[in-house]
């Protein structure tokens, strides 16, 4: 029950393909086999969201996916995110409002932050509150979180109108 | 035109907020915790817990474990017993606290459920948990000991039997006069509070590498700790291996709060484990491991009273506090400090003189209570200030007004406590009144009456605190632990001019490195973005206290004054010789020599390491530079540095369901010198929110027969970002004077107060109905109980 079982998926842009134990977690998977530390497991429960990782465009809790279960999927953690500069902004907006501290929750705090602005709209800090409601983090109270994603959003908006109007001047 | 501020001075840093240099790692994923930490031929250990809360062990079959694969040691109490000493969790000046000795595993009894029993090593923490699962421990059940009063009734099983009793400390604080004062005063109140056991779920749970070579007798131990060198001494001492081949290295920690400075049974044999196997072995505690095994928190029952005169003035105070932790006294810190600081620091922000307590410390079947965030201060000030809000409902006073009649006047400074704290200067007066226009206070209560009438019930509380911060060796020294209250600091300039700060306080994400940098960059002249500061490791930065007790900024950001102004008169000294001049004559600023009347610059600081460092020979004879300083700073003058405050809670309460929704949180905090203001307010919202869990959520629930019953994240509650309310912060600032920097502490502030004010505030809203509250958490069914619908 534990002999490996070969796997191939993409990680972060690269084609891996390994033997894992059927027993062993996308968390357990990225973080071992791959050397990814950047997703960190709180829980291993599905509760504390510190796990979170893009699965086939999906934010889902590595700790609760087989690495078996995500043969032939895309993948990305915080560090492909990182590497492509999908959420540069967000993590600067994360350092000046200092929304972390021992930024253990953090990577998971991106993925949820990612996901919910990668929708249209500005979301009010009552929604912003609410998208994080499965994001843990025992350091900052969460406020300038909420901030650093607030931030985050008008700015986005605001480029975009700014670009629209461009077009349409064009 | 506009007057220049200090911050406008060149390399000035202090008071300004500027963002963690470090912090960018960790958002690109790179943090380096010890979770993550791979070793070569590394090993991990599962651990065999007790089931029981307290039994004998009758035997150990592990030899099915032994065969399993993968499987390299498997190690019972008796083998690590050879290796490490006892250790005994007392302190002297706590006059005849009393504690059993303690061992990594046990080797006759288990006495808390969850206890690590027995050790096994392999390949890999799979096939150790696999192989962990066929130990097979024979145990011998023994009446369990949980209920606080049962352990102290004459006849009671007593844990340790040597030890005669289930009693660990038992003081007694007495001004005199108590019965007098109650028996001749105006009004009376009282209250029984209560305070359930929580914990700290770190994010990242405890985890230690332990890694042993017996070729040099070198032990190296990668442990998220926030007291690196205590744990130096403690391996050292306890395994016989000599100090200076003791390495404990701190990397990144994902949340400590107080729970990661105590001795942890895993954490000790893991380092045994290392030394039988001459490899590096590994644990990490899964979460519930966590909830069985790390200190758990508070804990107390305490009935107090207040005696108050017909005028309103608070006359004195009755306190009874009975507190569990476990079977045996913590290490080497005690779990008397959190009892201690509880009966101290009652009504420590008020004017009365009587004061009369008495502390019982409980041993019970149960995981170890000790040390975490704001140790003790959160009960002390919610006793005091929900006695306090009962006189002022008594007394038809509003709850500003019975404060400000009855809190110390801000310039009744210096002055002491009736428990005997001194306090050098606070602002108490000055942060209630701020807090009163932050809150827009009568608007609040107007609204408040307003929405009543339409069956919205409102609450408003506060609360007012002191916070004891900068402890010197008052604190653990003179107790014989050897805990540091002194820290220390290398600093030194590279040949290229860069400076290197290396310092024994440490980095927990609450911004020690940077504020470290920030002061050594002001007070040498040169821009922070050339400062490197190197923390948590205790074979390169000076031994030191590293961080506890809210210490870090103002012992460990003195030590770094210093030593920055001890460097600069040496790089001055040699400019000086370089340029001819008198050194008073010149400055550094901007990383440039310069002339201190004209700021005309002279010479690069880079060009004079250059000089130093390469062309010693162009320098005048006799001339040996020193560009790099080692300082140590004690901090000496009052034992501590007390802070003070005041929080302010709006909430609302939903009568039928028992739910509270939080409004808003208002902070006041005088931190004395504020170095970064962002980093100070985001410890005071952390803080707040640790408070907030432990008002309505958090508790560790235990069973009668000694079993927690909710050891998860999934069944303990913690805040989470939709419960928590925005958080506005003010300050006042009143720096201690007995350092230059003048800052004092700040990270337990938040936490001292919010849980008080919380309950004055639940106390406010239910008021109409008659009912009161006084216990911690304030679930919705212990409200709806208050509120008599249950
Ligand atoms: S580790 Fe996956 S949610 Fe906590
Ligand atoms: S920053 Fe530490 S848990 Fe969120």
């Amino acid at each position: 029950m534990s002999e490996p079982i070969n796997v191939s998926m993409t990680v972060n842009g690269s084609r891996v393909s390994c033997g894992v134990e059927p027993r062993s977690t996308l968390a357990d998977f990225l973080r071992q086999t791959l050397a990814l530390t950047g997703t960190h497991t709180g829980c291993e429960m599905g509760v504390c969201g510190a796990c979170l990782v893009v699965v086939d465009g999906r934010v889902v809790h590595s700790c609760l996916m087989f690495a078996v279960q995500a043969g032939g999927s895309v993948i990305e953690t915080v560090e492909g995110l990182t590497e492509r500069a999908a959420i540069a902004d967000l993590q600067d907006a994360f350092h000046l409002r200092n929304a972390l501290q021992c930024g253990f929750c953090t990577p998971g705090m991106l993925m949820t932050a990612y996901s919910l602005l990668s929708q249209p709209g500005i979301p009010t800090r009552d929604e912003i509150r609410d998208a994080l409601s499965g994001n843990y983090c025992r350091c900052t109270g969460y406020e300038a979180i909420v901030d650093a994603i607030e931030n985050v959003a008008r700015d986005r908006d605001a480029a975009s109108i700014a670009q629209t109007r461009e077009e349409a001047g064009a | 035109m506009n007057a220049l501020t200090s911050l406008d001075r060149p390399n000035s840093y202090i008071g300004r907020s500027v963002p963690r240099p470090n912090a960018k790692r960790l958002l690109a994923g790179r943090g380096r915790y010890v979770t993550d930490f791979v070793l070569p031929r590394m090993l991990h250990v599962a651990y065999v817990r007790s089931p029981y809360a307290h039994a004998r062990i009758v035997s150990i079959d592990a030899q099915a474990a032994r065969e399993m694969p993968g499987v390299k040691l498997v190690a019972t109490g008796q083998d690590l017993a050879r290796l490490c000493t006892p250790w005994v969790g007392t302190m002297d000046h706590f006059k005849g606290m009393k504690s059993p000795p303690q061992l990594p595993l046990p080797v006759d009894k288990v006495v808390w459920s969850g206890q690590a029993v027995v050790a096994v090593v392999a390949d890999t923490r799979a096939l150790a948990e696999d192989a962990a699962e066929t130990v097979a421990i024979e145990f011998d059940e023994l009446p369990v000991v949980v209920d606080i009063d049962a352990a102290r009734m004459p006849g009671s099983p007593v844990i340790s039997p040597e030890l005669g009793s289930n009693l660990c400390f038992h003081g007694k604080i007495d001004t005199g006069g108590v019965d007098d004062v109650f028996a001749n005063a105006a009004h009376i109140v009282e209250e029984e509070f209560h305070f359930g056991r929580h914990t700290a779920v770190t994010m990242e749970p405890r985890a230690i590498i332990a890694d042993y070579d017996a070729s040099e007798q070198q032990l190296t131990v990668h442990h998220a700790t926030q007291t690196p060198y205590q744990f130096q001494d403690i391996y050292s001492r306890h395994y016989g291996i000599p100090e200076s081949r003791v390495r404990v290295i701190a990397p990144d920690i994902g949340g400590s709060f107080g729970m990661k400075l105590h001795m942890y049974h895993e954490d000790m044999a893991v380092v045994g484990l290392s030394i039988m196997l001459g490899r590096p072995v590994k644990y990490v505690a899964d979460r519930i491991e966590s909830f069985v095994s790390d200190i758990h928190a508070r804990d107390h029952r305490v009935r107090a009273r207040m005696a108050v005169d017909a005028d309103g003035e608070i006359l004195a105070m009755d306190v009874e506090d009975v507190t569990a932790i476990g079977a045996f006294s913590a290490y080497p810190r005690t779990s008397v400090v959190e009892g201690n600081q509880v009966y101290r620091l009652m009504g420590a922000p008020y004017t009365f003189r009587n004061y009369r307590a008495d502390l019982q410390v409980v041993f019970q079947n149960k995981v170890q209570m000790s040390q975490y965030r704001a140790v003790g201060h959160p009960i002390a000030c919610a006793v005091t200030e929900r006695l306090v809000d009962m006189i002022a409902a008594k007394t038809a006073r509003d709850v500003f007004e019975i404060r400000s009649g009855n809190l110390i006047p801000d310039d009744a400074y210096p002055c002491t406590s009736p428990t005997g704290y001194q306090f050098e200067a606070l602002s108490h007066h000055a942060c209630l009144a701020k807090l009163r226009q932050m809150m827009d206070y009568d608007r609040l209560r107007a609204e408040q009456a307003q929405l009543r009438s339409k069956g919205i019930h409102r609450g408003i509380g506060i609360a007012t605190f002191v916070e004891i911060t900068n402890p010197g060796p008052a604190f653990y020294g003179v107790g014989g632990a050897r805990i540091s209250s002194q820290d220390g600091a290398i600093i030194k300039i590279t040949p290229s001019g860069d400076v290197r700060c290396l310092i024994s306080v440490t980095e927990l994400g609450q911004g020690t490195e940077t504020i470290i940098g920030q002061i050594v960059a002001e007070h040498l002249g040169v821009d922070r973005n050339r400062i490197k500061v190197i923390t948590g490791d205790t074979e390169t930065t000076p031994h030191g206290g590293a961080t506890y007790a809210c210490r870090g900024a103002g012992i460990g950001g003195e030590t770094a004054l210093q030593a920055a102004l001890k460097l600069k008169a040496n790089v001055l000294s040699v400019a000086g010789a370089i340029l001819q001049e008198a050194s008073e004559k010149l400055d550094i600023q901007n990383g440039w020599i310069i002339d201190a009347a004209t700021m005309h610059p002279r010479v690069e600081l880079a060009e004079i390491a250059r000089i130093v460092y390469f062309r010693s020979d162009t320098l005048p004879p006799g001339t040996q530079a020193q560009l790099s300083v080692t300082h140590h700073y004690a901090p000496q003058g009052y034992p501590f540095a007390f802070t003070n405050g005041v929080q302010g809670c709006h909430l609302e309460l939903d009568v039928e369901t028992g739910l509270v929704n939080i409004l808003k949180v208002w902070v006041v905090e005088d931190c004395g010198r504020i170095i970064n203001p962002l980093l100070v307010d985001e410890q005071i919202r952390g803080g707040v929110v640790q408070g907030l869990g432990a008002a309505f959520f958090e508790e560790c629930a235990y069973g009668d027969n000694g079993q927690l019953t909710n050891g998860s994240l999934a069944d303990y509650l913690v805040p989470m970002a939709v419960e928590m309310p925005d958080i506005e912060i003010g300050h006042v600032e009143t720096p201690t004077l007995d350092t230059q920097l003048g800052a004092k502490g700040v990270g337990e502030a938040g936490t001292a107060a919010a849980s008080a004010a919380a309950l004055n505030a639940v106390n406010d809203a239910m008021a109409p109905f008659g009912g009161s509250i006084a216990q911690l958490p304030m679930t919705p069914a212990r409200i709806l109980k208050a509120l008599g619908h249950i």
